[in-house]
């Protein structure tokens, strides 16, 4: 039986109304931002299922948002998001989808960019404020974001796993659940930690090989 | 260390501890991390509930989506004013429960106990029994353990999703979380914690959960204003000796089947229940399609 910590069932300290429409959109936002580049000038939203009906009502939008700008689930700013994000100029639209088989409360974030093509990552809200990122850019992918996690893409090629690896051991950082898979002779390294993971870590790895995504997130708490 | 009533029953006579002491002690070992880290934690908890309770009392707090707004400051008004027939305590508890519900409704911050939608229950009972008592913050934040580790049982062996088992599942759980944690303040034994967590529960058995127009709002504040008051008569019932003639394990049992024979319309969709009134669905209408053109 999973061991929980008091703090989850008195908890999570967040903005209202709801742990899954809102406090979960708020971590499905900023996950999102975090595997994307930053330089984005605008952001789509494309909300499907129970997300979809109810967003206005529970403040999805300005939950969503708020991750966007970084927020975490408690910050009083998460209320006020959609304003701060016209101030600082950044465009955001949302837009209503139906995706097959998707969980109800699941959103389509993409991320525009002047200089380059835009990206996008499929995420869903599953209850008490947790998530599960379900597709990166085209791939699918399966983490939820309470681990520590990095994903990497790049030319296939032997050894690299095995240093990535390496790395991780001789910083003390556990490796939670690892999957790689491959299209062509592109590979899509994705790894949760049960250890932060450091700017040293992040260097050691990065220098080790070229990548097209290399991405290192630590948990959203709240 | 546990996941059933009985084996933290058992704990508490093996090392003559309180609740609360299991609780902190199993999260200390969970976590790898000192008891004054654990204790610093929930100090943050109280002061957002305590935060919550009261910002309501003296301003009108309107929801997010403009449909409900001011209650709290309405009952605090009332109670006021009047020689009311619930009486201050009732009220007050009553108008702090529903301040949470109602920053909750806002967009503002509220500490999720179990649910974001019944988080007005646990704050709302602890403060009206340190003002009754005059307890020291550091006990109220002692009796917060209790409260957890009851609804750690509920989730691990049950549910306190609306979704799945109803508002019983979550104004249910909460109050049961509030009654054994004020029974542990006022100084009854880990029995009577969980009689009165039993008690909560019993009383609300089957309740459904059928918010108007989808949203944490109505009936959510009404039912936490009751939820308080649920929780303080289970604690006085517990208390005074009533003995619970079923175990809190099998009490948490039935609730969890109760809650999975329940149609799907009752369970936070919005299709039954009140929430399928032509009243409730008029003011969906108008939520969804005209106040949003």
């Amino acid at each position: 039986m999973k061991d929980y910590s008091i703090f989850d069932i008195i908890g999570p300290i967040m903005v209202g109304p709801s742990s899954s429409h809102t406090a979960g959109a708020v971590r499905l936002g900023k996950t999102a931002m975090e595997l994307a580049e930053k330089n984005f000038y605008k952001v789509v939203f494309y909300l499907h299922g129970s997300f979809a009906k109810t967003y206005k009502g529970h403040g999805t939008d300005k939950a969503l948002v708020a991750g966007i700008l970084g927020f975490e689930p408690h910050d009083e700013r998460v209320k006020n998001s959609l304003e701060i994000a016209s101030h600082s100029n950044l465009i955001i639209e949302f837009n209503e989808i139906e995706f097959d088989y998707a969980h109800p409360n699941t959103a389509k974030i993409e991320f525009h960019y002047s200089d380059k093509p835009s990206f996008f990552i499929i995420g869903s809200s599953i209850g008490g404020g947790n998530i599960v990122i379900t597709n990166i850019n085209g791939d699918d992918v399966e983490f939820t974001g309470k681990y520590p996690t990095i994903l990497l893409k790049y030319i296939d090629k032997k050894g690299i796993i095995s240093q990535i690896s390496t790395i991780l051991s001789n910083n003390d950082i556990n490796i939670a659940n690892m999957k790689v898979t491959r299209d062509n002779n592109l590979a899509t390294f994705l790894c949760e930690t049960d250890n932060l993971i450091t700017d040293k870590v992040k260097e050691e790895i990065l220098k080790i090989n070229n990548y097209y995504i290399a991405r290192f997130i630590n948990p959203v708490r709240g | 260390m546990y996941n059933k009533a009985i084996d933290i029953l058992e704990l508490c006579k093996k090392e003559n501890k309180k609740i609360s002491e299991i609780a902190i002690k199993k999260e200390m070992i969970t976590r790898n991390i000192t008891k004054e880290k654990v204790i610093e934690e929930m100090k943050i908890v109280y002061e957002v509930m305590k935060k919550s309770a009261t910002l309501g009392l003296e301003t009108p707090l309107i929801s997010h989506s403009k449909i409900t707004g001011g209650n709290a400051l309405r009952i605090n008004n009332y109670k006021k004013a009047n020689d009311t027939l619930s009486g201050e305590f009732i009220n007050m508890a009553m108008a702090m429960a529903v301040s949470t519900s109602e920053v909750n409704a806002s967009m503002g911050v509220i500490c999720a106990a179990p649910t974001a939608g019944a988080s007005g229950i646990l704050p709302s009972s602890i403060l009206s029994a340190q003002a009754k008592f005059n307890t020291s913050n550091d006990d109220v934040i002692l009796a917060l353990f209790t409260a957890a580790a009851i609804g750690e049982l509920a989730t691990k062996n049950a549910t306190v999703s609306g979704a799945e088992g109803g508002c019983q599942a979550e104004c249910g759980v909460a109050a049961s979380m509030a009654a054994a944690a004020i029974v542990e303040l006022a100084g009854g034994t880990p029995d009577d914690s969980f009689n009165a967590a039993s008690f909560a529960l019993i009383n609300v058995m089957g309740l459904i959960c059928d918010p108007v127009a989808g949203l944490v709002e109505y009936p959510c504040f009404l039912r936490n204003a009751s939820g308080v008051v649920n929780a303080f008569i289970s604690a006085d019932l517990a208390l005074a000796g009533v003995q619970c003639l079923i175990p809190f394990d099998e009490v948490l049992d039935s609730m969890y089947k109760v809650g999975k024979s329940l149609p799907d319309a009752l369970r936070e969709t919005a299709l039954g229940g009140i929430a399928n009134t032509p009243a409730a669905k008029e003011i969906a209408r108008r939520f969804y399609y005209e106040d949003n053109k």
